[in-house]
C-alpha cells in the first residue's frame, strides 16, 4: 500500500501524539481523547455534507455505538475493546442500512429534520428503558485489549487515547482515500448536479446510501470510544443537542480536509473548557460568537486558515 | 433500415395543458434528425419523456424493440440511449476534466470503487483525448462555469458520449451560443457522433444548423407533429412556413400578436 504525502503527514503527527500522551497531563490527555472520538462522528457528518446531506441525527450513531460498547460488556461479556468497537460499528451499520433506505429518499431539510428525528426515536427509547439505566445512563464494564487489562486510572486512560489516535489515524486514511476514490468524489458530484449523476447512468440514491451507512460506522466508532473513555453513556449521546454540536464543529473545521474535523474537535473541547472555567453561566454565548466569527471570517472553516484560501470568498 | 426508437401515440398532459398529443414516432439507426418547433410546441416534452425525466400520461415507448415505459433515467442510460440539455447540465465546482473523468467512471460500472483513486492515468489520458476530440484541451483544469458557453456544450456534449451510447438525444445543443461559433460546434459534435456511430435527435431553433446537419425533420406544434420528412420538404411545408419556422404570410396588422 503506497501513502501519500497527507497519509505520510497523517501518521506522522499521530505519532507525535501518542509520544505526548506520555508526557503530558491526564486532564489533557482526556480531553484530547474525547475530541478525537468526537472528531470521528463529525467525520460521518462532513461525509455526508459532502454529498450535500446535512445529518442532524448523528447523535444516532454515535450513541448506538456507545451503548453498544456499554452493552457488550455489562450483559454479553464482551470486555474486549476492539470486539466491543467492532461490534458498535457492526450494529449502526445493520442500523443504517435500514434507515438508510428511507433517509436517502429525501434532501435538504427533510433529510436534516428525519435524521434528527430517527435519533431522538432513540433518545425516546433509552430515557424510557429503566433496564439501561433510564436518564442517568449506565457505567461501561472493564475493558480489555487482547486479553491484556490496562490499569484503572491513567493506565487505561492512556490506553484509550492511543487507541483513539491509532483509530483516528485509520479513519482519516481511510476517508482520505474514499474522497478520492469513485464513490467520495461522484458523492459530490450528487451535491452539485443530481441530475447530470442520473443521466451518467449511476443512482444517486444508492450513492447517497452507501455513504450514510459509511458515515454511520465511523460515527459509531467514535461513539465507542467515548464510552470507553469516559466509562459511562447515557441517553443524552443521542439528544438534539449532541447531534447540533456534531454540526457545529463540522462546520467549524470545513470540508476542506481530513484533518478539519480533528482540529475543529480540538479547537472546540478548548474553546468550551475555558469558556465553562472562566465564564461558568455565558459559555454557550462564547461558543455562538466562535461559530459567527468562523462563518463571517471563515467561511470554509479552520481549514482554510491552514490550506491559504481566500477568506473571503463563500463556500 | 432498423427503428431504434418508436413512440406509439405518446401522450402528456399537465393538468389541463396538453404537451404530447398521439406521437407516433420512429428513428431508424444511423438517422440524424432534428426537432424543430416554436417555445411550447412540445419538443423538450418528448426528448424528456423519451429519456425517463417525466412520465407520459399514456402511450408506449419502444428503444430497439423493447419498452422503456417507466424507466428510470439512468436505466435508459444504461441501455444505451443518452442525452444532453438545453443548459448544460455540469459539475459546477468540478474542473473540465474532472467532469469528464467521472463521466468515464460511471461509464466504466454502475457502483464506483471505495478507495480506488478516480483519477486514474488511464481515466485522465482518456479524458485528454476526449478533450482534444471536442476542441476543449485549452480548458483542462478551468472551473466549468469559468469557461465560454460553447466550451460547456461541448463538454456536457462529450460527457453524455462517454458511455458510447447508440442513440444521443441533444435539447438545443447551439442555444446561447454565438452564431460565429454554431457552425464549428456542430461539426465538432457530428465528427464525433459519426466516429460513435450513433443514431441523433437534436432540438434546434436555427434552421439553417438544420438545414445544415440532418437527414429528416420532424416539426410539432401546440404537442403534435405537423410535419415529417427531408429537411427541405419540410421546411418548405406551408404549414411549417406559418407555425414554426416564423415566415409568415403578410397578416392585418394589430391583431394581438406582438
Amino acid at each position: 500500500m503506497r501513502l501519500d504525502k497527507t497519509e505520510i503527514s497523517l501518521g506522522l503527527i499521530a505519532l507525535a501524539c501518542v509520544l505526548f500522551g506520555f508526557v503530558s497531563p491526564g486532564w489533557l490527555i482526556f480531553l484530547l481523547t474525547i475530541a478525537l472520538a468526537k472528531a470521528l462522528v463529525v467525520q460521518g457528518v462532513v461525509m455526508q455534507m459532502r454529498s450535500g446531506l446535512v445529518s442532524f441525527g448523528q447523535g444516532l450513531f454515535y450513541c448506538i455505538g456507545g451503548y453498544t460498547v456499554g452493552m457488550g460488556g455489562q450483559f454479553f461479556g464482551i470486555h474486549d475493546a476492539i470486539a466491543a468497537l467492532s461490534l458498535g460499528m457492526f450494529v449502526a451499520i445493520v442500523v443504517a442500512m435500514l434507515l438508510g433506505l428511507l433517509l436517502t429518499r429525501y434532501r435538504e431539510i427533510f433529510f436534516a429534520m428525519l435524521s434528527l428525528a430517527f435519533s431522538m426515536i432513540l433518545f425516546g427509547i433509552l430515557v424510557k428503558s429503566q433496564e439501561l439505566g433510564s436518564t442517568d445512563g449506565f457505567n461501561v464494564h472493564d475493558w480489555t485489549l487482547f486479553g491484556w487489562a490496562p490499569e484503572a486510572g491513567a493506565g487505561s486512560q492512556h490506553t484509550v487515547f492511543t487507541m483513539t489516535v491509532v483509530s483516528g489515524l485509520i479513519v482519516a486514511v481511510l476517508i482520505h482515500r474514499y474522497t478520492k476514490a469513485g464513490i467520495g468524489v461522484i458523492c459530490e458530484a450528487v451535491r452539485e448536479n443530481e441530475v447530470r449523476v442520473e443521466y451518467l447512468g449511476l443512482s444517486p440514491r444508492w450513492l447517497l446510501y452507501g455513504n450514510y451507512v459509511a458515515a454511520a460506522a465511523v460515527s459509531a466508532l467514535g461513539g465507542g470510544l467515548t464510552a470507553l473513555a469516559t466509562g459511562h453513556v447515557d441517553p443524552e449521546m443521542a439528544y438534539w443537542t449532541t447531534s447540533g454540536e456534531f454540526v457545529f464543529i463540522a462546520l467549524l473545521g470545513g470540508l476542506g480536509h481530513v484533518a478539519a474535523p480533528f482540529i475543529a474537535a480540538i479547537v472546540f473541547s478548548f474553546v468550551r473548557t475555558y469558556a465553562i472555567e472562566f465564564v461558568p453561566h455565558t459559555w454557550q454565548m462564547i461558543l455562538g460568537f466562535t461559530l459567527l466569527a468562523v462563518i463571517i471570517f471563515l467561511p470554509k472553516g479552520l481549514w482554510s486558515l491552514v490550506s491559504r484560501e481566500k477568506t473571503g470568498e463563500r463556500a | 433500415m432498423t427503428c431504434i426508437l418508436e413512440t406509439r401515440s405518446l401522450n402528456k398532459e399537465f393538468g389541463a395543458v396538453i404537451a404530447a398529443k398521439d406521437l407516433n414516432v420512429q428513428i431508424n439507426k444511423g438517422e440524424v434528425v432534428g426537432v424543430i418547433g416554436s417555445n411550447g410546441a412540445g419538443k423538450t416534452t418528448f426528448i424528456n419523456m423519451v429519456t425517463g425525466y417525466l412520465k407520459p400520461t399514456r402511450g408506449e415507448i419502444l428503444f430497439n424493440g423493447k419498452s422503456i415505459m417507466g424507466h428510470s433515467p439512468r436505466a435508459i442510460t444504461r441501455a444505451g440511449m443518452a442525452r444532453s440539455f438545453q443548459v448544460a447540465q455540469l459539475f459546477p465546482e468540478m474542473t473540465v476534466i474532472d467532469n469528464l473523468i467521472v463521466a468515464l467512471a460511471a461509464a466504466e460500472s454502475a457502483r464506483p470503487s471505495f478507495l480506488s483513486p478516480l483519477r486514474s492515468d488511464a481515466r485522465i489520458a482518456r479524458a485528454e483525448e476526449i478533450l482534444k476530440e471536442f476542441g476543449v484541451e485549452n480548458y483542462r483544469d478551468s472551473l466549468v462555469t469559468a469557461v465560454p458557453q460553447g466550451a460547456r456544450k461541448l463538454v456536457d456534449i462529450a460527457m453524455a458520449l462517454i458511455g458510447n451510447p447508440q442513440m444521443l438525444l441533444l435539447d438545443e445543443p447551439t442555444s446561447g451560443v454565438s452564431v460565429d461559433e454554431k457552425t464549428d460546434l456542430m461539426d465538432t459534435v457530428m465528427n464525433a457522433v459519426r466516429q460513435h456511430g450513433v443514431t441523433v435527435l437534436f432540438v434546434e431553433h436555427d434552421m439553417d444548423v438544420v438545414e445544415r446537419y440532418v437527414s429528416r425533420v420532424l416539426a410539432f406544434y401546440s404537442g403534435e407533429i405537423i410535419a415529417d420528412g427531408e429537411p427541405a420538404a419540410v421546411l418548405a411545408d406551408q404549414q411549417v412556413r406559418d407555425l414554426v419556422t416564423g415566415h409568415r404570410p403578410t397578416t392585418k396588422q394589430g391583431n394581438g400578436a406582438s
